[in-house]
């Protein structure tokens, strides 16, 4: 399980606000804050990127989501001990992940494009696959990288400076994702093949080929956020469900489109997780994750995204 | 794609009472019948009864593990494979049941039959639970995959909260819920007779009452979906808006059915607690939650003898394996289903069956 103390850091800020307003030192206390929910947020922009491609684009929930992260955290690792800059070693592990992500594509996702209950089923199959697999081939564990930059003071207390880049990475990656689907050629051929799949085949489009694209895509996001968040964690073998059901719940409350659902999604549940996990600890941080998404289903049946677009108009 | 094949009113003759019920027994909605079918049935259930005669306690034990979770198995086969609803969490009506069968025999304790009493009750709970998710779920009209969402975080956030029960404070009457660590020290099932109580521990008696149960549960869903009942249901997984059309709530029976799904998975979770006279929060998590799924979708969601079948099997071949090289256990599992997906979308039981059926004629639906 992923244990920052996040519950303890924020509750210390928050009551370091309260002497802080006497003492003046409000900046300290605000960046606290900010902190922990960039922590928070940038955890899940990255993690349900890909699987929110994936789902956004495809319709298919890939149960096998966690386990591309894997594949990405531990490429990204071995490259990275191997002598290659973090930097390299994190695109090393995100490519990785994208081929295997392709490969899978061509092999069994391609058949069940007209049943995504069964396409559940299969990812999970594959998952189990892939996690046993490893653990076989490579033991319970892989020695880690340790985590890089070091840490920085804010007033009285040090921050690690790689959590600040993490965030910083997150807004990047919206950013990219957003030039891709609406700046360049493959994101309009991306978009017509999903909205109307048989007009964009009429126009001589190969949609196979482009389906198989947006999936190595989102495989390879997976990858990024394994690669991302390798030096943070253990490296084990199910190290992917740590980040499963949070990218679930994003996804889920964001609905089909990344920047109207996505993220928001992430920005508003970020504020719960953090906010719950610092009062009541971190399993109801995840208790209150669950239950937002079981209220957001039933309430808003797009998710954020359709429920934005409708406002829209 | 099988035709929805409606018995005509007017062929049928008029039937009533028990033997209206009885004649549900075969129908469009199953498969087997005739006296093929019944004499093939009856010799597996006698082969199954006779089989504690030649095996040790132990072993026997063991078989009515397997048959502990037939029930949950059944529950989605109706839920998923004749509703057509996935839900992905079956295993929180087996937890709460399950944790509610413990609570009440922990503080009430087991005389006089009283855990018949508590299985009743938290079966019972398992169901209600269920019909309120499922009114919040279908009377909200949600469909698909968000079903599988939905039922999927319920399970997760009852195994998160039960996670954290640690400590002298969560406790309900004598029973402490200690946390991750899970409840014990429940009494097993308890048959009151001559000279005392029968204590139903895993072995040969506890062997026959579930053998008993699981006959009588498996006719009975025969008759249930072989009644007008199922055949709306069926009606709704092929085409939900011609079945609403037609005049049916749609959103009343899916309640329903899944309401029966939480029940039977509620039966499974109490004969579990009281089988291995423990219950963990990890019963109700993510590698948990999957394995019922796995036995329907493997076995055949589309009919229940698929089901019971295929859920016996794939329960016996992963132990079986387990126990041969316990690591190659979940890859051959990740393996079959991968490959039942592809290969026999309805489910290896299911297809085998059908192509058996064929060839006889008789065990056709």
């Amino acid at each position: 399980m992923r244990t920052f103390g996040r519950g303890f850091v924020l509750a210390r800020a928050l009551s370091s606000a309260e002497q802080g307003a006497r003492r003046v030192e409000l900046f300290p206390a605000i960046f606290s804050i900010f902190y922990q929910f960039g922590d928070a947020f940038a955890f899940l922009v990255i993690s349900c990127a890909g699987l929110a491609v994936i789902f956004g684009m495809m319709g298919i929930i890939n149960l096998a989501h966690g386990e591309f992260i894997m594949c990405g955290a531990y490429v990204t690792a071995a490259s990275a001990r191997a002598g290659l800059p973090l930097p390299l070693a994190i695109a090393c592990g995100a490519v990785a992940a994208g081929v295997v992500g392709m490969a899978l594509e061509r092999a069994v996702i391609r058949h069940l494009y007209h049943r995504p209950l069964d396409s559940i089923i299969a990812t999970w199959g594959v998952s189990l696959i892939a996690t046993q697999g490893v653990l076989i081939m490579l033991g319970p564990t892989m020695q880690g990288i340790g985590t890089p930059l070091g840490s920085t003071l804010v007033g009285e207390r040090s921050y690690s400076v790689y959590r600040i880049v993490l965030f910083a990475s997150a807004v990047g990656l919206l950013v990219g994702l957003y030039v891709l689907f609406y700046r360049t050629r493959f994101g309009v051929i991306a978009r017509a093949t999903i909205q109307r799949p048989a007009m964009a085949r009429a126009l001589g489009v190969d949609t196979r080929r482009v389906y198989g694209l947006t999936f190595g895509l989102g495989a390879g996001l997976a990858g990024l956020a394994g690669g991302l968040y390798a030096p943070t964690m253990t490296m084990v073998p199910t190290m992917g469900a740590t980040f499963i059901v949070e990218s679930f719940v994003t996804v889920v409350v964001g609905g089909a489109d990344i920047f109207l659902g996505a993220a928001p999604a992430a920005a508003i549940l970020a504020v719960i997780r953090a906010a719950l996990t610092a009062w009541y600890g971190q399993l109801f941080g995840q208790i209150g994750l669950l239950v937002a998404v079981i209220v957001v289903i039933r309430v808003m049946p797009g998710g954020l995204s359709a429920f934005l677009k409708r406002w829209q108009r | 794609m099988r035709r929805l094949e409606l018995p005509d009113a007017s062929e049928a003759p008029a039937r009533q009472g028990l033997r209206l019920w009885l004649s549900r027994l075969e129908g469009p909605q199953t498969m087997g019948r005739g006296p093929g079918f019944w004499v093939a049935a009856a010799l597996a259930v006698a082969a199954a009864a006779a089989y504690p005669a030649f095996a040790n306690d132990y072993v026997v034990g063991n078989a009515a593990y397997f048959l502990v979770w037939t029930f949950m198995a059944m529950g989605l086969g109706v839920v998923w494979g004749y509703g057509g609803a996935l839900s992905f969490g079956q295993t929180a009506f087996f937890g709460l049941a399950g944790y509610t069968y413990g609570v009440i025999t922990i503080n009430i304790g087991s005389a006089f039959g009283a855990t018949w009493l508590a299985l009743l009750l938290s079966v019972a709970l398992g169901g209600i639970f269920a019909l309120l998710i499922g009114y919040f779920m279908f009377y909200g009209r949600i469909k698909g995959v968000f079903i599988g969402i939905v039922t999927l975080s319920v399970t997760l956030v009852l195994e998160t909260f039960m996670a954290q029960t640690a400590g002298p404070q969560w406790r309900i009457g004598e029973a402490r819920l200690n946390g991750f660590n899970g409840m014990s020290g429940m009494p097993p099932l308890t048959v009151p007779w001559f000279g005392g109580d029968v204590l139903l521990y895993a072995g040969t008696t506890l062997y026959y009452v579930l053998l008993g149960m699981v006959v009588l549960v498996y006719m009975g869903l025969r008759m249930l979906l072989n009644a007008p009942f199922g055949n709306v249901l069926v009606a709704i997984r092929e085409n939900p808006e011609r079945a609403e059309m037609l005049g049916y709530d749609i959103r009343l029976y899916q309640m329903l059915a899944f309401g029966l799904g939480g029940a039977l998975a509620g039966t499974s979770g109490v004969l579990y607690t009281a089988w291995g006279q423990y219950i963990t929060p990890s019963s109700m998590g993510l590698t948990s939650a999957a394995l019922p799924i796995v036995w329907v979708a493997v076995g055949g969601r589309r009919d229940i003898t698929a089901t019971l079948l295929g859920c016996l099997l794939v329960i016996a071949g992963f132990q079986s394996l387990t126990i041969y090289g316990s690591q190659y256990a979940l890859i051959v599992m990740g393996v079959l289903l991968v490959f039942t997906v592809l290969v026999t979308p309805n489910g290896l039981i299911y297809t085998a069956m059908d192509r058996v059926g064929r060839l006889f004629g008789e065990a056709r639906r």
